[in-house]
């Protein structure tokens, strides 16, 4: 139960972030009006997803520094958690851009690097899964997961910079942009909202390693 | 001064097996001419920007099937074989450079049969040159990496396309941005260079990363 206390944290901050962020007053702004309040899922749902690929190619490394079977278990739970992450990014990001930007999909540069960041990892799996041997697909999933998350960033966090985008933040920082949110906004965003959904993608990545480990247990102890 | 001498040594075995069995270059090289003439067929000749798409697209495809065969044609017991001799990085390096230049041949030889066939849009051709062979070198450090990877894998051909695709997209949509200028579209002051240093920084990241990770793919 010591051990659990930051899964007591991630559920009030979650639901500090659906009642404070559907509740409490916002900003009334053109065009974007009550569907600013999407900023407290949408964005941190990104923030997440980096997180857990981060920790995914952390686990990567460890791997390739160390053989061991549990890294590579933690390795593709961190992956697949971030592309569930990613794919409810894409959703609440289409649904948003409906009624903001009139159109889903807009060939945005940052809606072209969401894609981009999905379909790597969708490849990451199909490696995988075309490789039998069991310590050659850790190792080879390792190294391309590496490579891949690298180039992947330039992608991200340097190409959008320099591109005109419909993002708000274009041309300074692609991720959040301090100007869009007023005090009462920030109480949220930063504290809970972020925080909080990196927590629980943590808390589904742990879960699924634990239920590898217990499919595994023949290859881990063997 | 070893390291040079090895990378050289496996570099100049690259070349000489391909100056021995043809058959191989000769048929990227009709890959090359037939899907350009394919192309001709289907759009004759496109507006600039058209052009400019199915241009890196076709590079696209030909550094695939250039690209993949490297790894490809080395069996198992030659691979052993360099493991005895050398070292991981000095065969990934000459790898590399040696895909490197067959790409720049084949680019090159794209280039001209484009506007041979598909018209001539580029204003500045010398700087669209100088742009297919920055192109065509980002293409192959990327794709060299991604053969070594799916060499490790059944179905390598098609894996190569799946992994290198996603990968592949900024510099792609980068160079089809950059290659504009060559095309008589200004640009802001500065914005070129960027763009181009951009496109060489990634280069040199590609080139780390695959001296760093190439290693742990050797060792079975």
């Amino acid at each position: 139960m010591k051990k659990s206390w930051w899964k007591a944290l991630c559920i009030v901050m979650l639901l500090y972030t659906i009642i404070g962020g559907l509740l409490i007053n916002v900003p009334r702004k053109a065009i974007l009006n009550e569907s600013i309040r999407n900023i407290y899922f949408h964005v941190p749902l990104w923030f997440g997803m980096m997180a857990l690929c981060g920790a995914s190619v952390f686990h990567s490394i460890r791997f390739l520094r160390k053989p061991d079977l549990v890294s590579d278990i933690k390795a593709t739970s961190y992956a697949s958690t971030g592309i569930v992450f990613g794919i409810l990014g894409i959703i609440t990001g289409a649904v948003w851009a409906n009624y903001t930007w009139g159109k889903a999909w807009s060939n945005d540069i940052k809606q072209i690097g969401a894609a981009i960041a999905l379909l790597i990892y969708a490849a990451y799996f199909v490696l995988r899964n075309s490789i039998p041997d069991i310590d050659k697909r850790a190792r080879v999933g390792a190294v391309y997961n590496i490579f891949a998350f690298v180039m992947l960033l330039p992608a991200l966090w340097i190409i959008p910079r320099m591109m005109e985008s419909l993002h708000p933040g274009g041309m300074g920082n692609p991720g959040a942009d301090p100007r869009d949110m007023d005090a009462r906004m920030r109480m949220i965003f930063w504290p809970a909202a972020v925080p909080g959904f990196i927590l629980l993608g943590v808390w589904i990545s742990t879960v699924i390693t634990r239920l590898r480990k217990i499919e595994d247990k023949n290859l881990l102890h063997a | 001064m070893n390291t040079f001498h090895h990378i050289r040594t496996l570099l100049k075995k690259d070349i000489l097996l391909e100056l021995r069995q043809q058959y191989t270059f000769y048929g990227v090289l009709l890959y090359v001419s037939s899907s350009i003439f394919l192309l001709y067929l289907a759009v004759e000749q496109p507006e600039s920007h058209v052009w400019n798409g199915l241009f890196w697209m076709i590079q696209l495809f030909i550094c695939v099937n250039a690209v993949a065969k490297s790894f490809l044609q080395e069996t198992h017991g030659r691979m052993l074989y360099f493991y005895a001799i050398a070292g991981a990085q000095q065969f990934i390096i000459a790898k590399l450079v040696y895909n490197t230049l067959i790409m720049l041949l084949m680019s090159l030889i794209s280039l001209l049969l484009f506007r041979l066939l598909l018209g001539n849009p580029l204003v500045n051709f010398w700087q669209f040159t100088g742009i297919v062979c920055i192109g065509s070198a980002s293409l192959s450090f990327v794709f060299t990496m991604l053969a070594a990877i799916a060499s490790k894998a059944q179905q390598q051909a098609s894996l190569m396309a799946i992994m290198g695709f996603p990968v592949i997209i900024p510099q792609l949509l980068l160079l089809m941005r950059i290659s504009k200028a060559g095309m008589g579209e200004a640009f802001q002051t500065g914005a070129l260079s960027d763009m181009i240093w951009l496109l060489c920084g990634l280069d040199a990241l590609v080139i780390i990363m695959a001296v760093i990770l190439f290693p742990f793919l050797w060792k079975d």
